[in-house]
């Protein structure tokens, strides 16, 4: 952005790849430009636009948390134009990268809560951003509880860091897998998000709830959330509209007057409650 | 217009039609296409043979579909598209009643598509005077000049997708321009992007374009688009001897292959 | 922005004379230019080009500022790394928009509302910055117009820099609004001497009369969100961009690649809310499945959303969707029913 020019990517060079399932793919990002490295700094719940240079751009949450400094990560699952050529590029290759832009998850008011993460398949990634926020500032946090589901096991992602959530004394994991998803050995819950959920009996007593999944999991998980007391205004999730510009000019990704690239992508139930059903 | 609308009230009213697709006053002068679903509306329907869009656009629309048993005002050009998207075996015959105004006393319904190709035979399809004038100056023309003609008229388009838009043949869900894995056609509207989309829609049109008109008289920059999709359709029918739109069942002749078919090309 | 308006008077059958001034001191003009039955704005070499006898335009005047072609990024993709190469804002050329109607002049400002909110965008800004707009006070209107239904009217100077109003065979009135005008102006002072008595400009002015009320308008939208309307008055719509790329307030963009071999850049496109693929998710899901939807958006954003968020109007009332509309999409006639409802 040497010139003002808000198009402008910076470089960024893949220094890891890891697999996470079947099409999904995190990277992990360093600045090529020191300065901009030292400079840049985001909040969790921000995303980015990644661009292949001469491919496009691709709109993804930044996956990592802003505590861990020197990098950044992103996860996708490799779905169209964009995604495709970003699955065929190797560690050491240069990428663009434009944000952080966004709104954030208002974490600093959360302090003192408990706090109900639950995710779905793909949607862990934006999630994990911020609960790594914060895990590394857990002092502030009362009860972490984590609900985590995919369609089957090869598709759970972050396994490592699974791994680690369970093994940690002040967090509550529970992971899931759609009935038919598991395998002989698995040892966590069956069942769909919404329906372990209700098992879970999560109470709303100063508790925030994060959801972030595919619509059908977020159609199914409100309703059990407002069974239990949760208020409108204590649950939050993410909206993903088509995007292109990620800075509110080229139109596109607005539902109602509001632009999921300004005043989302984070929206409280009580926001989308007054919105139109146009994402 | 008084016998349109009474014919377009008995469909309706007998219920032997959901919906009546016809063409009511629009500003001024114009006229515009209208969707009758009451038969009280019917009274709405107007007629102007210089000012008639072709309605067989809007046959494949999914709330028409939804809509039933439909019938359409339709110009000769309309019944010929309704053919070769019979041809192209996206409306099945008896689905749609054609109603063709002669004048203001005389309308003539035809609902099925033997009673088209019938009454085909004997229609004229032609150009308006200042449209073949144009013709007839770019067949004197060399490629050159055609050529340049072409990339002269380009530089207004604004890819804005009017022709497409406006044309019953170009009913693909994914337009090959909206194909990113890999992009045949640059989006763009440079020289390039433009003469690219031209070129390759008038290839996807070839033999299957009745010429209507209604990509010229649509496009907003007024490129007389029809005369490009026309002389592919003067190829095709000198080669293969096939005339778009005057039969239901008319084998697409750029996919499928007879034995006399010349290969002068190779031999 | 806002100094004393000063008037001038010129006295001369055409205002060849002023555009001589100016193509001689080196600035790009664009003006309007007739190419058979269509008349757009095209760069001019000599004031004979310029169609002086109509109306208005096929498109807007907003590729000056806004090219329907744009290249904001350009790269070169090596072996291990990417250069990317920065875009000279500073070598637009200094040029003039001589010959915009009111509506014309007035579709710059929720333009340059959208384009500097919150992040700049330097190449609509710098580009605008270095574009002086003289404007045709209206002495004729048609069905289509509706300025004044949108705060504007035939003589409005808001967004130009000046105005000239015709008011006799050799006679016009010269507004010059703005600095950035009085700055133009110079090139031609000489051929202009001052006012003795007050020009009635209205006098010379077309009769546009209102439509619709904006406010109740605005008032409106904000309850009909699932109202049929919206259904009803785009079953006729084919959902191409003729509308959205005529219109001198619509500034939704895409962007696209292209690369040869090594080199290549990120274009930004003139892009429709009315295309159906405009808000398609890669999964195939689309939150704006239909037609009606598409149009209930176009109306919003422009007398909902714009009005409210970014306080301009998204509409100018020049008319030109509706002239350039295949199936005669006629906004006035919308936005009227829908007042009424």
């Amino acid at each position: 952005m040497s010139n003002g020019n808000i198009y402008m990517p910076n470089l960024m060079r893949i220094e890891k790849i890891t697999e996470e399932a079947p099409f999904v793919k995190t990277f992990r990002l360093k600045f090529e430009d020191e300065k901009v490295a030292e400079e840049f700094s985001f909040r969790t719940g921000q995303f980015g636009e990644y661009s292949v240079f001469g491919e496009g751009e691709s709109t993804f949450c930044i996956a990592s948390s802003p505590t861990r400094k020197g990098y950044i990560e992103c996860t996708f699952r490799q779905a169209g134009k964009v995604t495709s050529s970003l699955a065929r590029l190797d560690e050491g290759d240069v990428i663009g990268f434009r944000g952080p832009y966004g709104n954030i998850f208002p974490i600093d008011e959360w302090k003192g809560k408990n706090l109900l993460f639950i995710a779905g398949g793909i949607a862990l990634p934006p999630m994990r951003s911020v609960i790594w926020n914060c895990l590394d500032t857990r002092e502030n946090y009362k009860d972490i509880t984590i609900l985590y589901g995919a369609k089957t096991v090869n598709d759970l992602v972050y396994k490592n860091e699974l791994e680690e959530w369970k093994n940690r004394p002040d967090v509550n994991l529970v992971v899931t897998v759609d009935p038919g998803g598991e395998t002989p050995d698995w040892k966590g819950e069956i069942g769909f998000v919404p329906t372990v959920l209700e098992k879970m009996k999560p109470s709303p007593d100063n508790t925030i709830a994060i959801v972030c999944g595919p619509p059908i999991m977020i159609k199914f998980t409100f309703p059990v959330l407002e069974k239990a007391g949760f208020k409108d205004d204590m649950i939050y999730t993410t909206l993903e509209n088509r995007m292109k510009c990620g800075l509110g000019k080229c139109g596109r990704c607005n539902v109602g007057e509001l632009f999921v690239c300004k005043d989302g992508p984070v929206f409280t139930k009580a926001q989308l409650n007054s919105l139109p059903d146009e994402y | 217009m008084s016998n349109l609308i009474k014919t377009a009230e008995e469909l309706l009213q007998n219920k032997k039609v959901n919906l009546v697709i016809g063409y009511e006053k629009g500003t001024g002068s114009k006229t515009r296409p209208v969707f009758i679903r009451k038969t009280e509306e019917a009274s709405k329907l107007v007629f102007d043979p210089e000012m008639s869009q072709n309605l067989a656009v809007y046959l494949l629309r999914p709330e028409v579909k939804k809509a039933g048993k439909t019938a359409f005002v339709a110009t000769v050009p309309a019944l010929r598209s309704m053919l070769q998207l019979a041809s192209e075996c996206q409306i099945k015959d008896r689905d749609l009643i054609a109603i063709y105004v002669k004048d203001d006393q005389n309308t003539l319904l035809f609902e099925d598509f033997k009673s088209v190709e019938t009454f085909l035979e004997t229609a004229s399809t032609g150009f308006k005077p200042e449209e073949q004038e144009l013709l007839s100056k770019l067949l004197a023309m060399s490629t050159q000049e055609r050529f340049s003609f072409w990339t002269t008229e380009f530089e207004k388009c604004i890819k804005c997708y009017a022709c497409r838009a406006a044309c019953p043949m170009c009913y693909c869900h994914r337009c090959t321009t909206e194909c990113n894995q890999p992009q045949w056609i640059a989006p763009a509207s440079h020289p390039l992007g433009v003469l690219e989309w031209h070129l390759m829609r008038a290839m996807h049109l070839t033999g299957r374009c009745v010429n209507c008109g209604e990509c010229a008289t649509a496009c907003p920059v007024g490129i007389p688009l029809n005369l490009l999709t026309y002389s592919m359709m003067e190829s095709m029918e000198a080669e293969f001897g096939t005339k778009p739109g005057m039969k239901a069942d008319t084998k697409y002749a750029l996919s499928v292959y007879k034995p006399e078919d010349k290969e002068s090309f190779i031999l | 922005m806002a100094m004393e308006i000063e008037r001038k008077i010129y006295k001369n059958s055409s205002p060849d004379a002023i555009v001589e001034r100016l193509l001689k001191a080196g600035k790009k003009v664009t003006a309007p230019v007739r190419s058979g039955k269509t008349v757009d704005f095209r760069e001019i070499k000599s004031p004979s080009e310029i169609e002086y006898k109509t109306l208005t335009t096929i498109q807007s005047a907003k590729k000056v500022a806004f090219p329907k072609v744009d290249r904001v990024v350009e790269f070169e993709v090596l072996k291990n790394s990417v250069n990317t190469l920065e875009i000279d804002f500073e070598a637009y050329p200094e040029q003039v928009l001589f010959g915009a109607r009111p509506c014309d002049a007035a579709g710059f400002v929720p333009l340059h509302a959208i384009f500097n909110w919150d992040y700049a965008d330097q190449f609509f800004l710098k580009r605008y910055e270095k574009t002086a707009i003289i404007s045709f006070a209206c002495s004729t209107a048609d069905e289509y117009c509706f300025c004044t239904s949108v705060g504007g009217n035939p003589g409005n100077t808001e967004g130009s820099d000046i105005q000239i109003t015709r008011t006799g065979n050799d006679q016009f009135l010269v507004e010059i609004i703005t600095p950035k005008g009085k700055a133009v102006s110079a090139l031609f002072d000489d051929l202009l001497v001052p006012e003795t008595e007050k020009t009635e400009k209205e006098k010379f002015l077309s009769d546009v009369p209102g439509a619709f009320d904006f406010d109740k308008v605005y008032n409106k939208l904000s309850s009909i969100f699932e109202n049929p309307v919206w259904e009803e008055q785009a079953s006729r719509c084919l959902g191409c961009g003729a509308c959205a790329f005529v219109c001198p307030a619509c500034a939704c963009f895409d962007f696209q690649d292209e690369k040869s071999l090594k080199k290549g850049s990120r274009l930004k496109l003139w892009d429709s809310c009315g295309f159906s693929g405009f808000t398609i998710h890669t999964s195939g899901h689309n939150p704006r499945e239909s037609q009606g939807d598409r149009w209930r958006q176009r109306v919003m954003h422009k007398f909902s959303y714009m009005p409210h968020r970014l306080q301009v109007r998204g509409c100018t009332g020049c008319g030109r969707c509706s002239r350039a509309c295949p199936v005669d999409m006629n906004i006035k006639e919308h936005i009227s029913q829908i007042e009424s409802l």
